[in-house]
């Protein structure tokens, strides 16, 4: 068993950190690199990129939302408790160099996948500025964690609860406007990763997003998670996570995401009437 | 007529038993084991029929050499738990061969009975002896040596690395099994469908494996998790990597990402590993099709389309390119998915997958084939007919037309040569790679090929690595 040592609620409950020890994987793991998780005997993979690491502690750090059946068991699982496997580190790690100044975009729960990201390209001499979105106040996440990830941080909320009213992606174009920008990580749900490439683009910036398909085995033998980079087919788990976000069939993967839409709602509706 | 004679013509009187097995009206529509298992009477009925030969063909004719009159004969006279202790000696995993080892081409193929008739069920027999060890057995663990404290690590629980850890715990080496997976097999576990091979069987072998010592850790995806330098640097003296193919083929035609069109280890792995055939009890999801087409004409795609059929399709399609006489699959797979309703559409291929607004597959555009002259393969190669094109529904697709050898391990690993096609090069006598310390073999050397191929280059290896130990490289 791999052992939860601190569990937090985020976002009103509905998003879950857990601090899981893992040692062999906290060693290993680099920025922008994923775990899979599985519950229990019954439980299904599912890939997680990881928000932290503690190799001291021999620790790692996921972040998640629930949003069906897996994510709302995991939500059940207490202090001292814990999942019944953990595999990683899985997929490419971030390639961290010094280019000036970075953007680094997140939205929702991808300001957890981002936040180690932007730490490392600030440790690597990165003129950081975060922006980082959420619907409202109350589901912002790790907004002091990023605070110190960055140089400069921005918020932005939808309904205008705080920071700035309107989408990440109005707060992103003044920064290409204004700004030497070499560099965008964008990492958050695909509307807003297609959303951030479309602009990079025209500003002719090179980005990178993280992708999360559905995935099985996370090692490249079930090729579940291909996902169209440029019109060729990439495994998201090996090739990736990462990819450049000016090159990936968002729609296709928008698509793919849904695969299992039906079953998805059967079995959290049923896990749902049993655990009120 | 000399004695032996007369002896002979009473054996042959004697008809091969038939292996009972669940009809095939019900059995397509359940994941139980569809052979049921030979009785013990049966089983000795069976065994009157070997004729003890003194140069046994059958032997030379096993990979891993099992003594198959010895064995036989102690079933013969009632002794099980002998049997099976003599298939012990050269086969880690004999419940798991006598299911699903191509014995047609291999011991059953040269079987002298069968030269005029049909020859000693002896894979029927080796299952019997397994089965009846483990049901009813004391599970008295075989001989080991004393230990040499020597430290051996296996990567990749499959049939190969189980034989390699077998072979050496008995040798009194200390070895661990790295797995990538949650649970170990393998193959056997992640490929192989339950109606064939129960994963009961599965463990309850790595569990015997356990009891002699061999340590097992699973999660542990080698390449990532550890490199083979972190192993040595650990202490291990010698490792094996017998990781399999794993890395799936597609057609590379349009249409491909669809949603419904699987590669057969992802629907094989739903299916079998994570056992989305009880879902919801289970939370893994797979798509369930009305109208299934696989493409291939293997093992594997036998074992696609009749998991299919089990979850509940109209129908399922085997769709090959060429013709009944090329299918790779073994003769006894075919019969079975052909009772259980599947259709073969031969001479026949995918050139493109329709789609609906949502991204779901609707159905695929073929064309016929016609056969023309022999390729690199040998098998005739299939040239398109012109104007043949026609349009098949199909709301899932499952894609079985082979693996390839999947990098994980061999990139983080730059010592290791690899052919061209990114399998590793080990010396086929003993298994021995370009990095010393290491040895490979399986379906990461030779390509996939079956289970029993892959335990007889890990039970050549497991002698190597053993004489490396005593001797050095």
């Amino acid at each position: 068993m791999f052992k939860i040592v601190k569990r937090e609620e985020m976002a009103g409950g509905t998003v879950i950190l857990n601090e899981i020890e893992a040692p062999l994987i906290a060693q290993k793991a680099k920025p922008g690199q994923f775990v899979i998780l599985k519950a229990n005997e019954t439980g299904e993979r599912i890939p997680l990129t990881m928000a932290d690491t503690d190799p001291q502690k021999g620790t790692i750090t996921v972040i998640y939302m629930i949003v069906g059946k897996s994510t709302a068991l995991f939500k059940t699982l207490k202090v001292g408790e814990g999942y019944k496997d953990v595999i990683g580190p899985l997929g490419k790690p971030t390639h961290v160099e010094k280019v000036g100044t970075v953007v680094c975009v997140g939205g929702g729960t991808g300001v957890a996948v981002l936040h180690p990201i932007a730490r490392a390209l600030k440790e690597a001499g990165n003129h950081v500025i975060a922006v980082i979105g959420a619907r409202n106040k109350g589901l912002l996440i790790l907004e002091e964690q990023m605070k110190a990830a960055s140089n400069e941080l921005h918020v932005c909320t939808d309904d205008g609860s705080y920071g700035h009213h309107g989408f990440v992606t109005e707060v992103l174009k003044k920064m290409l406007e204004t700004k030497d920008v070499k560099l965008v990580v964008g990492i958050g749900p695909v509307p807003m990763m297609k959303f951030v490439s479309k602009m990079t683009k025209e500003f002719n910036v090179k980005t990178l997003v993280s992708l999360n398909p559905i995935m099985i085995d996370g090692t490249g033998m079930c090729g579940g998670c291909r996902v169209s980079i440029g019109g060729e087919t990439k495994f998201a788990c090996v090739d990736g996570p990462e990819f450049d976000g000016h090159l990936v069939d968002y729609d296709g993967l928008m698509q793919r995401l849904q695969a299992y839409c039906d079953e998805e709602k059967e079995c959290y509706g049923t896990f749902c009437k049993l655990n009120p | 007529m000399a004695e032996e004679e007369v002896k002979k013509a009473k054996k042959e009187a004697i008809p091969r038993q038939k292996m009972p097995e669940q009809a095939p009206e019900v059995r397509r529509r359940n994941f139980k084991e569809v052979p049921t298992g030979y009785t013990p009477e049966t089983a000795m009925l069976e065994a009157q029929r070997c004729l003890q030969c003194k140069k046994p063909g059958c032997v030379d004719g096993c990979p891993v050499q099992v003594d198959i009159p010895g064995f036989i004969n102690h079933i013969k006279e009632g002794n099980f738990t002998e049997a099976a202790r003599l298939l012990w000696q050269k086969n880690s995993l004999p419940a798991v061969c006598g299911r699903v080892c191509p014995q047609e081409v291999q011991c059953e193929g040269v079987c002298i009975v069968g030269k005029k008739g049909q020859p000693v069920a002896i894979g029927n027999l080796e299952r019997f002896a397994a089965d009846y060890e483990r049901i009813n057995g004391k599970g008295e663990l075989p001989p080991k040596a004393p230990p040499t404290g020597k430290k051996i690590a296996v990567v990749g629980s499959g049939p190969s690395g189980l034989t390699v850890a077998g072979d050496l715990i008995a040798k009194g080496h200390e070895v661990t099994v790295l797995e990538a997976f949650h649970k170990p097999g393998g193959v056997l576990v992640y490929g192989i469908p339950e109606f064939r091979l129960p994963k009961e069987i599965v463990f309850s072998e790595v569990a015997f494996m356990e009891r002699q010592g061999v340590k097992l850790e699973c999660n542990s995806v080698v390449g990532r998790t550890v490199t083979l330098d972190e192993l040595f640097a650990q202490g291990y003296d010698a490792v094996y990597v017998g990781v399999g193919a794993g890395l799936p083929t597609f057609m590379n035609i349009p249409g491909e990402n669809l949603i419904g069109v699987l590669s057969a280890n992802e629907y094989l792995t739903r299916a079998n590993l994570m056992k989305a055939y009880l879902f919801p009890e289970y939370d893994t999801p797979i798509v369930k099709g009305k109208n299934v087409v696989v493409l291939g004409a293997g093992n594997v795609a036998m074992d696609s389309a009749r998991t299919a059929m089990r979850l509940g399709a109209d129908n399922v399609k085997i769709v090959y390119r060429r013709s009944r006489q090329e299918m790779p699959a073994r003769a006894a797979e075919i019969h079975h998915a052909e009772e259980e309703g599947i259709e073969f559409f031969l001479l026949t291929a995918p050139t493109r997958f329709l789609g609906n607004e949502k991204g779901r597959i609707t159905g695929m555009e073929c064309l016929k084939m016609e056969l023309g002259e022999p390729d690199q393969s040998g098998r005739r190669r299939p040239i398109p007919v012109k104007g043949s094109e026609f349009k098949m529904d199909c709301d899932l697709v499952i894609v079985a037309v082979g693996a390839g050898a999947n990098p994980l391990l061999t990139q983080s690993t730059p010592e290791l040569s690899l052919n061209k096609r990114g399998y590793i090069i080990a010396d086929p006598e003993t298994g021995k790679t370009t990095k010393k310390g290491v040895w490979a073999g399986g379906d990461i050397v030779t390509g996939s090929a079956t289970v029993i191929l892959a335990m007889g280059a890990g039970r050549k290896a497991a002698d190597s690595i053993h004489n490396y130990l005593k001797w050095g490289w």
